[in-house]
C-alpha cells in the first residue's frame, strides 16, 4: 500500500476490566505521552483520547504492523505486560477506524449510550494535539468530521433525550427515595467531571444545599463556591452525614472510605431518615454492605448503568437510526479519502509525464539548432499533446467514481501507480483538493 | 331493595379496578379519570345498599358476616376517597380498588340473610361501636395497602432491579407519609372503637372486660398499633420495618374479624 492508513488502537468498557483500563488511563494529560508519540518514526499525524471508560490513540502511518508495536510500547508498555495489551486492545484500520471514532464521538460506544460528555472530552483531546501540532491535514478533517457527525446523531435522533446519562439515573433514584428533593442536602466526597455533573443535575432540581468534601480543604472551598455551596475538610465526613441526603462520592481513594459500621449510629441519630449514596469512584469508595441497611441506599457506577438500561428498547431503535447516520458519513469521508489519495496520484502522474516530455524536449531541441520559434512551439506541442493523449485514459481510470472497472478505487489507484511505477510519498498535503 | 344495590355496586366496583388495572398498566392518565369516576359511582351505590338495608333489617347493618364485610369494603373505599381529595399516591387507587373488590367477594359469598338483632345488641351503641371499629379497621387496611407498596418499591430499589413497579409506585416517602397518615387516623379510631365497646359490654354485660378472645384479640392488635406508633414517633422507625409491622397488625385486624369468630368463638362471636 503506497499510500497511509488510519490506524485506531483502544481499549473500552466493553472488551477491557476495569483493573486494566486503570493502568492504561493516562492519568498525566495529554501533553506528555503526544510529546512521546513524537519521537515514533513511522507516525504522522496522531492524537489521543483518554476518558474514565476508554483510553485510545489514533494515528496515520505507511506502515501499521510496526508502528502498533511501537506505539503500545511507548503509551502503555510501563504499566501493562505485553501479553494483555495482545488480548485487550482492539485496532481498526481506515474505514473501519473512521466508523469506530464517530461511533464514539456520537455517544455510540458509551457506557452509557447517549451520553453527551463524550463528546466534550473528544474536542478536548483534539485540542491538545492540534495545539502541539500532532493533527495535520487528514485528522483534522477526520475529527471535525467527527464532531459534525455526533451533532447530526444528536438532532436527528432522540438517543440523547431520555434517561440516558448516569447523572439523570441518579436523580431520578433521589426522587423515588425522597419525593421532593428541594429540602435535601447533597454532599460530594471528592471531586470529578461526573460527580459535578451528578451535583449540578441535582442542583437544576432544586436541592437545598451542596457541601463539599475534601482531602484538600482548599479544593473544596473552591469547588463549594462554584455551587453555591459549603466546604468541610475529610475530618468531619462522618458528622456531616447527619445533615445531608444524597451522598455523591468520587474520592481516589484505594479502599473504602465507609462502611456499614459507620453507618448504622448515623442512621440511628438521624432517626432513619433515608440516605442515598452514589458511589462513582472506581475503585469504589464505598463498603457494599451499606445497602443492607434500612433506609439505606447505595449505587455505584455499575448499578446506574443498569438503571440506564431500563428505557432500552427505546434507545436502540434511536441507536439504529443514529448507526445509519454513522455509516452514511463514513462513506462520505472514506470517498474524500479515496478523493485525497487518487489526486496525488494524478499529480504525480502529470508530473511525471511532464518532466520525461521535458526532458526528451530538451534533448531534441538541442540537436535541431534552427527551428523557428514557431516550429519550436509545434514540436513542443506535439509532444505535451502525445502525453495528454496517452494518459487520458489512465486518468479517466483514476478519477471515475463507479466500479465500471470492476475493481474500487484503491485498487486502481495501486494499479496505475505500479503501472507507471510512481513511488514514494503522495507529496505535499496542500496541494491536495477537499472533495466531499 | 338492597340486594340489588349490593350487586350493582359491586359489579361498579369490579369495573373500577378493572380500569385501575389497564391505568397500572398503560398509565394513560385518561383511564385514570374514567376508573376514579367509576370507583366514586361505585362507593356512591355502595352507600346507598348500606342506607337501604339499614331500613330493610331496622337495625345497623353490622351484625352479620355479610353485612360486616361490606361494611368493611364501604370503609376502605371512602377512607380512600376522603383524602383522595387532599393529596394524591400514585396508583394508590389500583391496590385499593384490588382490596375493596376482594372484601365484597367475600361479603357476596356470605350470606345475606337479615338476622333479628339478638337482645345484647339492640342498643345505640351498635352503630357507634361497630362503625368506629369497622370504620378504624378500613383505614388500618389502607395503611397495610401502602405498607405492601412500600416493599414492592423498595424491593426493587434495593435490588437495583427495575421491574413493573419502579416506574408506577410513588416515592418511598410518599408510600411511608401515607403510612403514617393512615396510622393517625386509623388507631385513634380503633382505640375509641375499643373504649366505646367496653363501655357498651358493661352495660350490656355487666363489666367492662371479659377477656373474651375478640376482645382479647382487638388488644393484641391495639397493642401491635400502638408499638408501632410509639416507635414511629419516639426513636423515628418508618420504612421496611413500618411497613412490615403494618401488614403484620392488619393480619391481626382481620384475624380478630373473622379468625376470632371462626376459630375461637365466645360470646362476641354473633356473625358466624
Amino acid at each position: 500500500m503506497p499510500s497511509e492508513s488510519i490506524v485506531l488502537l483502544g481499549v473500552n468498557h466493553k472488551t477491557t476490566p476495569l483493573a486494566v483500563r486503570e493502568k492504561m488511563a493516562l492519568a498525566g494529560g495529554y501533553a506528555e505521552p503526544l510529546s512521546a508519540l513524537g519521537e515514533i518514526a513511522g507516525l504522522k499525524e496522531y492524537y489521543l483520547l483518554s476518558t474514565c471508560n476508554r483510553v485510545e490513540v489514533l494515528y496515520t502511518t505507511d506502515d501499521p504492523a510496526e508502528t502498533r508495536a511501537a506505539v503500545l510500547a511507548l503509551l502503555f508498555g510501563k504499566a501493562v505486560p505485553a501479553e494483555e495489551l495482545a488480548r485487550y486492545v482492539y485496532q481498526y484500520a481506515n474505514e473501519e477506524a473512521v466508523r469506530h471514532l464517530f461511533m464514539v464521538a456520537s455517544s455510540l460506544d458509551s457506557m452509557i449510550v447517549g451520553e453527551a460528555q463524550i463528546l466534550g472530552q473528544l474536542k478536548e483531546a483534539y485540542r491538545h494535539a492540534a495545539e502541539m501540532k500532532c493533527s495535520g491535514l487528514v485528522l483534522n478533517k477526520l475529527l471535525h468530521k467527527a464532531f459534525f457527525v455526533a451533532k447530526r446523531v444528536r438532532t436527528e435522533t432522540r438517543i440523547g433525550a431520555s434517561a440516558v446519562s448516569i447523572s439523570y439515573a441518579a436523580v431520578e433514584l433521589a426522587r423515588k427515595i425522597f419525593g421532593q428533593l428541594d429540602d435535601k442536602r447533597v454532599m460530594l466526597i471528592g471531586a470529578g467531571e461526573m460527580a459535578e455533573l451528578a451535583a449540578e443535575h441535582l442542583i437544576g432540581q432544586g436541592v437545598a444545599k451542596v457541601v463539599v468534601v475534601n482531602r484538600t480543604l482548599e479544593r473544596a472551598v473552591k469547588l463549594a463556591r462554584r455551587f453555591n455551596g459549603e466546604a468541610a475538610s475529610l475530618e468531619e465526613l462522618k458528622d456531616q452525614l447527619l445533615n445531608v441526603d444524597i451522598i455523591i462520592s468520587s474520592t481516589g481513594a484505594t479502599g473504602t472510605i465507609l462502611g456499614k459500621e459507620d453507618i448504622k449510629p448515623v442512621m440511628r441519630e438521624r432517626r432513619q431518615r433515608p440516605l442515598f449514596f452514589i458511589d462513582i469512584a472506581v475503585p469504589r469508595d464505598l463498603d457494599q454492605d451499606i445497602n443492607d441497611l434500612d433506609n439505606v441506599y447505595l449505587y455505584d457506577i455499575d448499578d446506574l448503568t443498569n438503571v440506564v438500561e431500563m428505557n432500552r428498547a427505546e434507545r436502540d431503535r434511536e441507536a439504529v437510526r443514529a448507526e445509519r447516520i454513522v455509516a452514511e458519513e463514513t462513506l462520505k469521508f472514506s470517498g474524500w479519502l479515496e478523493n485525497m489519495e487518487a489526486t496525488p496520484t494524478i499529480v504525480e502522474l502529470r508530473r511525471m509525464a511532464e518532466a520525461i516530455c521535458r526532458g526528451e524536449l530538451e534533448k531534441t531541441l538541442a540537436r535541431l539548432r534552427n527551428l523557428e520559434p514557431a516550429e519550436q512551439k509545434s514540436i513542443e506541442k506535439m509532444a505535451s499533446a502525445i502525453v495528454n493523449k496517452m494518459l487520458h485514459h489512465p486518468l479517466q481510470f483514476l478519477k471515475s467514481e463507479s466500479n465500471d472497472h470492476g475493481t474500487d478505487r484503491r485498487t486502481r489507484i495501486n494499479m496505475v501507480r505500479d503501472l507507471f511505477r510512481l513511488e514514494g510519498s503522495n507529496g505535499n498535503p496542500d496541494d491536495r483538493n477537499e472533495g466531499e | 331493595m338492597s340486594y340489588p344495590l349490593f350487586q350493582i355496586s359491586f359489579v361498579v366496583y369490579f369495573l373500577a379496578m378493572a380500569a385501575y388495572v389497564g391505568f397500572f398498566v398503560s398509565q394513560n392518565n385518561r383511564v385514570r379519570t374514567v376508573a376514579r369516576g367509576i370507583f366514586t359511582t361505585g362507593a356512591i351505590l355502595h352507600t346507598l345498599n348500606i342506607i337501604a338495608r339499614y331500613f330493610e333489617a331496622g337495625h345497623t347493618p353490622i351484625t352479620s358476616q355479610h353485612e360486616t364485610v361490606s361494611f368493611f369494603a364501604w370503609a376502605i373505599a371512602w377512607g380512600y376517597l376522603s383524602f383522595r381529595w387532599r393529596y394524591t399516591v400514585k396508583n394508590f387507587g389500583t391496590f385499593v380498588s384490588i382490596l375493596t373488590v376482594g372484601f365484597m367477594l367475600i361479603a357476596a359469598l356470605a350470606s345475606r340473610e337479615i338476622l333479628p338483632l339478638v337482645p345484647a345488641l339492640q342498643s345505640w351503641w351498635l352503630p357507634v361501636h361497630a362503625s368506629i371499629s369497622i370504620i378504624a379497621d378500613g383505614f388500618l387496611g389502607l395503611a397495610c395497602i401502602g405498607g405492601i407498596m412500600y416493599l414492592l418499591q423498595e424491593r426493587e430499589i434495593k435490588r437495583k432491579r427495575f421491574g413493573l413497579f419502579f416506574s408506577r409506585l410513588p416515592s418511598l416517602e410518599a408510600l411511608d407519609k401515607l403510612n403514617q397518615h393512615c396510622l393517625s387516623v386509623g388507631f385513634p379510631l380503633l382505640t375509641l372503637g375499643i373504649i366505646s365497646g367496653s363501655v357498651w359490654a358493661k352495660q350490656a354485660w355487666g363489666a367492662y372486660w371479659h377477656w373474651d378472645p375478640k376482645e382479647t384479640w382487638s388488644l393484641i392488635t391495639w397493642f401491635l398499633y400502638a408499638a408501632l406508633v410509639h416507635l414511629r414517633f419516639t426513636v423515628g422507625w418508618r420504612g421496611r420495618p413500618a411497613a412490615i409491622m403494618t401488614i403484620v397488625a392488619f393480619l391481626a385486624v382481620l384475624f380478630t374479624l373473622w379468625g376470632v369468630n371462626y376459630l375461637l368463638g365466645g360470646i362476641h362471636s354473633y356473625a358466624k
